[in-house]
């Protein structure tokens, strides 16, 4: 069992735990990284605009800022593996193989969307790609997550559940108890946290004893690990080790990642509670231009990045056609009890 | 009169009340710096310091049970669940502590403390964010539950809830907040400003049939009273305002005055509170009443997320005017 990674701070950057820059990477590896933080942040760009149009209603929690998180986590893993989200989830369920038809659809309450207009921005669920779900009370996916991996170690069919949750969520006690629990009995889960750096209004250092919530690790003997989810490629191999060993020992891993959310907590957070500068900031360490610097660093051509970006664009614009032409949603009486 | 929001009458309670007793404090998540999540909270922690107001993280199981510790001690707390939903994860210390720890010490400590905050169907977001809990809490003895449907109710409830000996779950509608009525003018000290927890009151009169309806769904009665008023049928509708304990009472009062009764809640049908009003009024007026008692509800399903699905599971005008005219034989 590997410790020591993390260091516990009390300032609001991340003390670099360590200054590994992965720079082996090649175009063959960050081109489609690039490619799904592209689609998301423009899948998220344009569910802001739908919202901000009457087209979909509720809460809308955007993921913009964070893409290079569930876009390098979920890379790491097989398609036989699961992943549990929170309702901030529509970049998860992208980076895992749910198609943006499907999602928009489903933001817009429409029959075709994924869960047929039942859930909303908040429930996007696919069997099919083993999207377990995102669940909007805070915590309360935890211990769904290790309960996955459980059955997975039950039937030693080896495959890794990786959650997802943000700070914020370290305080409840689904997460207390889901960590204990994954602990106890050596459960294939890699516990993600998000940190970015604000749970609605509340920065870190007014939520937490301890700014570091890695250190939860500890008392329970579990691998933990602690980085800046700027770069992708980091986040992948880092997020990688921690999936290798939940596949390879069933142990598993708490690992947060530093990261930052450029838009408000929903579409009705004005964000008051933060200055521009900071968000400003923040934003000078974009993981989408990042990447997509390094890719023409080492040698990604100009003229197949514009083809690419062209390409997602195209996507997102059918993504929303296909939303707007669905039918309505029309049935809510089928699911409630399993016949 | 001042015609003001619900938001603000709530906000005016809990401001009089804490300057009125040092013992009330707030906790809840977004009360204090972002002025609540709903903004029903808004200048307090400005007015009273973070000594008074204080935000907590998300732990609402953690500071539930830290309310009820220091309501044991002599502390007045108003704990503020962002929504009702969320207290599924404090509903351990609600019940097993805060409803029974007065009759568990034989006594000796009572818990004045308020359980607060937004309940019902909001708009769009799902079924984990969209219920009716108050079912729940209606269930259990130790407790009283407030559902104010106007903001005068509102303010005078909650300045009530406050001053209980007991732990009282205050459920706001999530869709009335903007909503506006008449409240009085009392200066904070005299009587007149509490509004008597347990005691129901006519929102409506009418001689032909009787909606009782709590929350929200006052305002549908409300409405679907001016359509059928139209067709030459006055309904009394009848708001409990608090569900335990109940005024029963009252509601018998108007039951036996019009001889039918529809029941109009927004929860889900099955063990509804609605079930109970119905069971009361029959047996205190089975010889007056006319026609089975009708109920409206929600659909018997969690609730979708879609617009459309949405209206369709939640009792609308239309719902209740057919209520009516089923429980007078006109269909
Ligand atoms: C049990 C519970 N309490 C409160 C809420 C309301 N709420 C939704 S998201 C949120 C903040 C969560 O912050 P964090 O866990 O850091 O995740 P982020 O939204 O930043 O991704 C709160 C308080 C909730 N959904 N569930």
């Amino acid at each position: 069992m590997k410790y020591g990674r993390a260091v516990a701070t009390a300032s609001k950057r991340v003390e670099h735990d360590d200054h590994h820059e992965y720079v082996d990477t090649t175009p063959e590896e960050l081109a489609p990284l690039y490619r799904q933080m592209l689609a998301i942040r423009r899948m998220e760009e344009a569910s802001a605009k739908a919202y901000s149009q009457g087209k979909i209603g509720g809460f809308l929690h955007l993921i913009i800022g964070q893409e290079a998180v569930c876009v390098g986590a979920t890379a790491a893993l097989k398609p036989e593996d699961y992943v549990v989200a929170t309702y901030r989830e529509h970049g998860h369920a992208y980076a895992k193989g749910v198609g943006a038809r499907p999602i928009m659809a489903e933001l817009y309450g429409k029959k075709t969307g994924c869960v047929k207009g039942l859930g909303g921005s908040m429930h996007i669920f696919d069997k099919a790609t083993n999207f377990l779900g995102g669940y909007g009370i805070v915590g309360g996916h935890v211990p769904i997550a290790a309960g996955a991996a459980f059955a997975s170690k039950y039937r030693g069919d080896k495959r890794v559940a990786l959650c997802f949750f943000g700070e914020g969520a370290s305080t409840i006690g689904g997460f207390a108890e889901g960590l204990a629990l994954a602990a106890l009995w050596k459960i294939p889960v890699v516990l993600i946290c998000e940190n970015n750096q604000y749970s609605m209004g509340t920065p870190v250092y007014r939520s937490l004893a301890v700014e570091d919530v890695s250190l939860r690790a500890i008392g329970h003997g579990m691998a933990r690990d602690r980085f800046d989810g700027d770069d992708v490629v980091k986040v992948k191999r880092r997020i990688a080790e921690a999936v290798d060993r939940a596949r390879t020992t069933n142990e598993p891993t708490l690992v947060e990642v530093v990261t930052y959310r450029f838009r408000g907590h929903s579409m009705s957070d004005p964000g008051l509670y933060r200055t521009k500068e900071e968000v400003e900031e923040w934003k000078q360490r974009d993981p989408l231009g990042r990447c997509r610097q390094r890719l023409l660093d080492i040698g990604f051509p100009q003229a197949d990045l514009d083809a690419m970006e062209a390409d997602v664009k195209a996507e997102i614009e059918d993504a929303v056609k296909f939303a707007e032409d669905s039918p309505p949603a029309d049935d809510y009486k089928s699911y409630v009890i399993k016949e | 009169m001042a015609v003001i929001s619900y938001r603000e009458a709530l906000n005016q309670a809990m401001r009089e009340e804490m300057e009125r007793d040092e013992n009330v404090f707030i906790m809840g998540e977004e009360v204090g710096h972002y002025n609540g999540a709903y903004k029903v909270t808004q200048g307090l922690l400005q007015r009273f310091s973070e000594r008074r107001v204080i935000d907590a993280p998300i732990a609402e199981m953690g500071f539930a049970g830290i309310g009820i510790g220091a309501a044991m001690v002599g502390l007045r707390p108003i704990i503020e669940f962002m929504t009702f939903n969320f207290s599924l994860v404090a509903i351990d210390q609600i019940v097993n502590n805060a409803a029974k720890i007065y009759q568990m010490s034989g006594g000796q400590y009572h818990i004045p403390i308020v359980f607060r905050g937004p309940g019902g169907p909001a708009v769009q977001v799902g079924s984990q964010h969209s219920q009716s809990l108050e079912s729940y809490y209606a269930h259990v003895p130790g407790l009283k539950v407030v559902m104010p449907s106007t903001a005068a109710d509102a303010k005078g409830l909650l300045k009530s809830a406050i001053r209980d000996d007991n732990p009282v779950v205050f459920i706001e509608g999530e869709t009335l907040y903007n909503t506006t009525w008449e409240v009085p003018d009392v200066a904070p000290g005299s009587p007149s400003e509490l509004i008597p927890i347990g005691k129901a009151d006519v929102k409506r009169t009418g001689k032909d049939i009787t909606l009782i309806a709590w929350s929200k769904m006052v305002w549908t009665c409300l409405d679907a009273s001016k359509v059928l008023a139209e067709q030459g049928i006055e309904c009394e509708v009848v708001d409990p305002r608090t569900l335990r304990p109940l005024d029963v009472e009252t509601l018998a009062t108007s039951v036996k005055k019009t001889g039918r009764c529809v029941i109009v809640e927004v929860g889900w049908p099955v063990a509804g509170f609605g079930a109970e009003v119905a069971y009361q009024m029959q047996k205190h007026c089975m010889d007056v009443l006319d026609a089975p008692i009708e109920r409206v509800t929600s659909d018997d399903v969690p609730m979708p997320y879609a617009k459309n699905l949405e209206l369709e599971v939640q009792p609308q005008v239309a719902d209740v005017v057919a209520a009516v005219k089923r429980a007078l034989y006109m269909e």
